[in-house]
């Protein structure tokens, strides 16, 4: 797989290549603790009683104290509140990624005046901070009607997901020679054809990476969700707002309930999220 | 005729969009950083420059992304390619690789104060080895290295994942006979890695810098979460003219600050990392 | 595939029109009561009452802001009533409905709280809705390091710094606490118990050479102090983790370390200096907002927080006491029964000097906060020398009281026009 291939010494290259075999599997495992071992923890405080909480020294294993996420289970509402996460943030996605990726295709495609413009317009609502835009968002959308609805909060959101969807899009076409799509005009297709046929199954997996973020993104939104929903407020403005000042083990076990429902969905999606062997052995 | 459109017709719907929520709001507060009671003014800019804080946001801002996202880049690359040199166990791997995509900032920073605080787990874990006997205090106003580590961490953690991802799937793009052809002639894994993969990556690399830079300029929960006000950040200070001092032109002031080194940022990326039109083969 | 993302769009948005349905709920919009437990138990046990419904939502100050703001400019809006603190409150006179046609009758509001809630006008802008001070408390193993011959119910400033220096040598790490963190209230601290004990006022006499030795004893005093503080907001928390033994806050943010362990602690006055043992409320209010959808039933549910019932299950909910008065049960929780004592031995001791809030600032109330803050960063976190930051702080108070034209409130003197500052 590495070296191999240059020498004709058979024995040494056996052992550099298992030591190198090891340490690519010390690698992956180094980096799998260190993305798992803070997860461990939050979850390890979730499941604690509050003396557990705040005692020292904390022996780094769960109490299996189910008191502090049961308070949440119980909050009138929650399930609503879930229902009115998932709905923003499918509506998110579907906005984000129906409005971005023809623009993310137009940049890769097409040399055209205005083309810079259009690019630092959407650099610029990512680096603006929303708290301030909630304000004129909030007063337009009381006078139009949507304020206080799923769309109005999901349009919000879009706002922050775009740049997301459009510099990703952009980077998966960019990354397709425009031969494919020329043989594929050659042989008789349209644009749009040639389009369907040969580009849009080679970037589907990228397009669900971004509709992933926009998910993602959304899902864990606090500060337009709490200003813009009242009645069909969203999990983070129902719960998890006030955490910040609410004590310790309500503090875990709300962070808790916020991630967990996040990694049962990035489980549920990864197979179209990382499907990508196909392309690369194509 | 259709080429000289189709571009325009494909940018409309973004347009439109982002035309009506993002410029029309952004235009009303971005006014407010040059007016004061309705008249043109600099003094909400003014009154940010001279803030004894102004300078000291600006620069922790800056150094945290310049630390933050070269170390995350490297992160993002290494895991980005043992995930497709991988061949069993792939999905597993790169499932626990993208966990932290699902995290809040507020939930990441909530984790990393349980670990640094006095009674946290790491002071738990050196206490229980007997290296340390009495609780260290890590996130003291003193040590301000100390929390900016702890910062540094605790961002690496939560969003080297979001790079990761863009990686990974232009990574996927790059056709297996170049590789091939790569290695008939001889070139070991760095120098494929380094002639093949880097260069073709370039249009993946650009927008995963590009959105990792602008959201390390925004940085503020886990700062907060760790540090307290012992570290100022711009969007911190962004929020308390914005709701504390209920100042919203210097808040504004300080917005467009924000703004200009992004857009700094992002031209730097676009020059340096230059996407021509379509790959050729 | 575009078939189906045209299905997945159309479902979702007749779902998302579906869910537009106009409730006679009141909305009332606070920022009290947001821990998750206590907004909780506002919902069940003191808004259930209430007929016709209440929706009960707390929100932090950032979103609570821009909706009030919101609503004020589109003109009309969902919120039927909003809670917060006096200061929160008289950032928004302009848009707040007159309340004096409410009929309290056999209801006796505290006449102070009642005059602070007009703001400064000829209208009721709010009406009182609950108060609450700061006290000390302290991890009972603490006790045993308390000077010979101090008095932890007459405890001097003197007398603190000795003991944090005792506890810090003794235990081998500095043990007070202080809420210095960005959600914590240290700007109440030095307005109303730090400064006015040793000058006797809060503004006039800001950077008097009293004022000037205040900061100097806090200095001495912050040697001792955990520098966690800086991130602190609630005492509770490093009280009960055991990194903090001896604490001043907000009753409403000790109340759980009584609640959780009642036998291992103990809650006293705060300490006095030599102009006397300042000490400052806190109160919040309820207001009706101009832009209601309802005046009728927000009037309602104002009235309904006044009555004796509300008011006592709203001590049970959160910690805040009756501002009327409503007598209090004999059952109470322990929290309650430590602090309760502790604010009567301050409010009633005979070296008491009671500060008020804040009267007349408008939105300037955060700038006038942020002085304080400033200055303790500057000082006692910087390490400026003391007279040259109050000089310079001095500037700008002085500034902020002319341009709001407020006039001096207690423990100043009152003045003719915007209140001095020497």
């Amino acid at each position: 797989m590495s070296a191999a291939a240059s020498t004709d010494v058979p024995a040494p290259v056996k052992s550099a290549h298992s030591a190198g075999r090891f340490l690519f599997w010390a690698c992956v495992f180094l980096i799998c603790a260190w993305v798992l071992v803070p997860i461990y923890l939050l979850m390890v405080n979730a499941l604690s009683s509050p003396e557990q909480v705040s005692g020292f020294p904390k022996s780094g294993l769960p109490g299996f104290d189910f008191s502090s996420l049961q308070f949440f289970a119980s909050f009138s509402g929650v399930g609503r509140a879930l229902w009115n996460s998932v709905l923003v943030a499918v509506l998110t996605m579907v906005l984000s990624i129906g409005i971005g990726a023809p623009a993310g295709y137009a940049l890769s495609r097409f040399e055209f005046p205005g083309k810079e413009v259009f690019r630092m317009l959407v650099v610029m609502t990512r680096a603006f901070p929303l708290p301030l835009l909630a304000l004129p968002l909030a007063v337009m959308f009381i006078r139009t009607g949507l304020d206080d609805t799923a769309l109005g909060l999901a349009l919000v959101h879009t706002v922050l997901a775009i740049p997301f969807a459009v510099l990703i899009t952009f980077s998966l076409f960019s990354a397709i020679p425009l031969e494919m799509e020329e043989a594929a005009w050659t042989l008789g297709c349209n644009r749009w054809q040639g389009f369907r046929k040969v580009v849009l199954p080679l970037v589907l997996p990228g397009i669900a990476a971004s509709a992933v973020f926009a998910f993602t993104i959304s899902w864990n939104e606090v500060f337009a969700a709490a200003v813009l929903t009242i009645e069909n407020r969203t999990l983070p403005a129902f719960l998890i707002q006030n955490l910040n000042v609410s004590p310790l083990h309500l503090k875990f076990a709300g962070g808790a309930a916020l991630v967990v429902p996040a990694l049962v969905f990035i489980f549920a999606v990864r197979k179209y999220l990382f499907a990508m062997w196909g392309i690369a052995n194509r | 005729m259709q080429a000289k459109v189709l571009p325009y017709l494909l940018l409309l719907p973004a347009t439109v969009f982002l035309l009506v929520f993002f410029v029309y709001p952004f235009v009303e507060i971005a006014i407010l950083a040059v007016t004061r009671d309705g008249g043109l003014s600099l003094q909400p800019l003014a009154i940010m420059a001279s803030h004894w804080k102004f300078a000291t946001a600006l620069g922790w801002t800056l150094l945290l992304a310049a630390v933050v996202v070269p170390i995350q880049l490297a992160m993002a690359l290494s895991m980005a390619t043992i995930v497709t040199k991988l061949k069993t166990g792939r999905n597993t791997i790169l499932y626990i690789f993208s966990i932290p995509l699902g995290l809040s900032d507020l939930a990441a920073g909530i984790v990393w104060l349980a670990i640094f605080e006095q009674s946290g787990f790491l002071n738990s874990m050196l206490f229980g080895l007997g290296v340390v006997e009495q609780p260290i205090l890590f996130l003291g106003y003193q040590n301000i290295w100390v929390i900016f580590l702890a910062v540094v961490l605790a961002e690496i953690w939560r969003a080297t994942a979001i790079m990761m991802v863009i990686l990974v799937s232009g990574m996927g793009l790059v056709p297996k006979e170049y590789y091939e052809a790569g290695e008939v002639f001889g070139a070991n894994g760095w120098q494929r890695f380094v002639k093949i993969t880097l260069p073709m990556l370039r249009p993946s690399l650009q927008s995963a810098l590009i959105l990792r830079t602008l959201a390390a300029f925004e940085v503020f929960a886990v700062v907060t979460a760790l540090g307290g006000t012992t570290l100022p950040v711009l969007m911190g200070e962004t929020y308390n003219w914005q709701f504390a001092l209920q100042d919203r032109n210097v808040a504004s002031a300080y917005a467009l600050v924000i703004l200009a080194i992004s857009i700094a940022a992002t031209l730097f990326f676009l020059r340096v990392l230059r996407v021509p039109k379509g790959a050729t083969i | 595939m575009r078939r189906s993302i045209t299905a997945i769009v159309s479902a979702a948005l007749a779902i998302a029109a579906t869910t537009f349905s106009a409730q006679a709920q009141v909305l009332f919009w606070s920022t009290q009561a947001a821990p998750v437990e206590e907004t909780q138990k506002m919902r069940e046990q003191v808004l259930a009452g209430f007929e016709g419904g209440v929706d009960y939502q707390a929100s932090e100050t950032g979103p609570f802001l821009t909706r009030i703001a919101a609503e004020t400019q589109a003109g009309s809006g969902q919120i039927g009533v909003i809670g917060a603190l006096h200061g929160d409150l008289s950032t928004y006179g302009d848009s707040l409905v007159d309340l004096s046609d409410i009929d309290l009758s056999g209801i006796a509001v505290s006449e102070a709280f009642l005059e602070l809630g007009k703001l400064g006008t000829d209208e009721q802008k709010y009406l009182p809705w609950m108060q609450a001070n700061y006290v000390m408390a302290a991890n009972k193993q603490a006790l045993e390091y308390l000077p010979a011959g101090a008095d932890i119910n007459a405890l001097s400033y003197d007398d603190l710094i000795a003991w944090s220096k005792a506890l810090a040598e003794g235990t081998g790490s500095p043990k007070f606490g202080f809420p210095a963190g960005p959600q914590g209230l240290k700007h109440r601290f030095f307005q109303g118990f730090l400064i006015p004990s040793y000058a006797g006022s809060t503004v006039t006499k800001f950077r008097s050479a009293e004022a000037e030795q205040g900061w100097e004893k806090f200095k001495e005093l912050w040697q001792y102090t955990n520098p966690a503080s800086t991130n602190y907001a609630f005492m509770q928390e490093p009280l009960l983790a055991g990194d903090v033994w001896v604490a001043f806050d907000h009753i409403a943010r000790l109340a759980d370390a009584f609640n959780q362990r009642p036998d291992d602690f103990v809650a006293f006055p705060a300490p006095a200096g030599p102009a006397g043992r300042g000490f400052m409320p806190v109160l919040a209010g309820v207001a009706v907002p101009v832009s209601a959808p309802d005046q009728e039933a927000s009037k309602a549910l104002v009235t309904y927080m006044m009555q004796p019932e509300t008011q006592v299950a709203t001590l049970l909910a959160t910690n805040f006491y009756p501002v009327t008065d409503a007598a209090l049960p004999a059952e109470l929780p322990a929290s309650a029964r430590a602090l309760g004592p502790a604010i009567t031995a301050m409010t009633t001791s005979s070296d008491a000097l009671p500060a008020l809030l804040p009267v007349g600032l408008g939105d300037l109330g955060g700038q006038f906060n942020q002085v304080y803050t400033d200055t303790f960063e500057r000082i006692v976190l910087g390490n400026q020398p003391v007279r040259q930051v109050l000089d310079q702080q001095a500037e700008t108070l002085r500034g902020l009281m002319q341009q709001a034209n407020a006039p001096c409130w207690l423990p100043d003197a009152a003045s003719e026009g915007a209140c001095p500052v020497d």
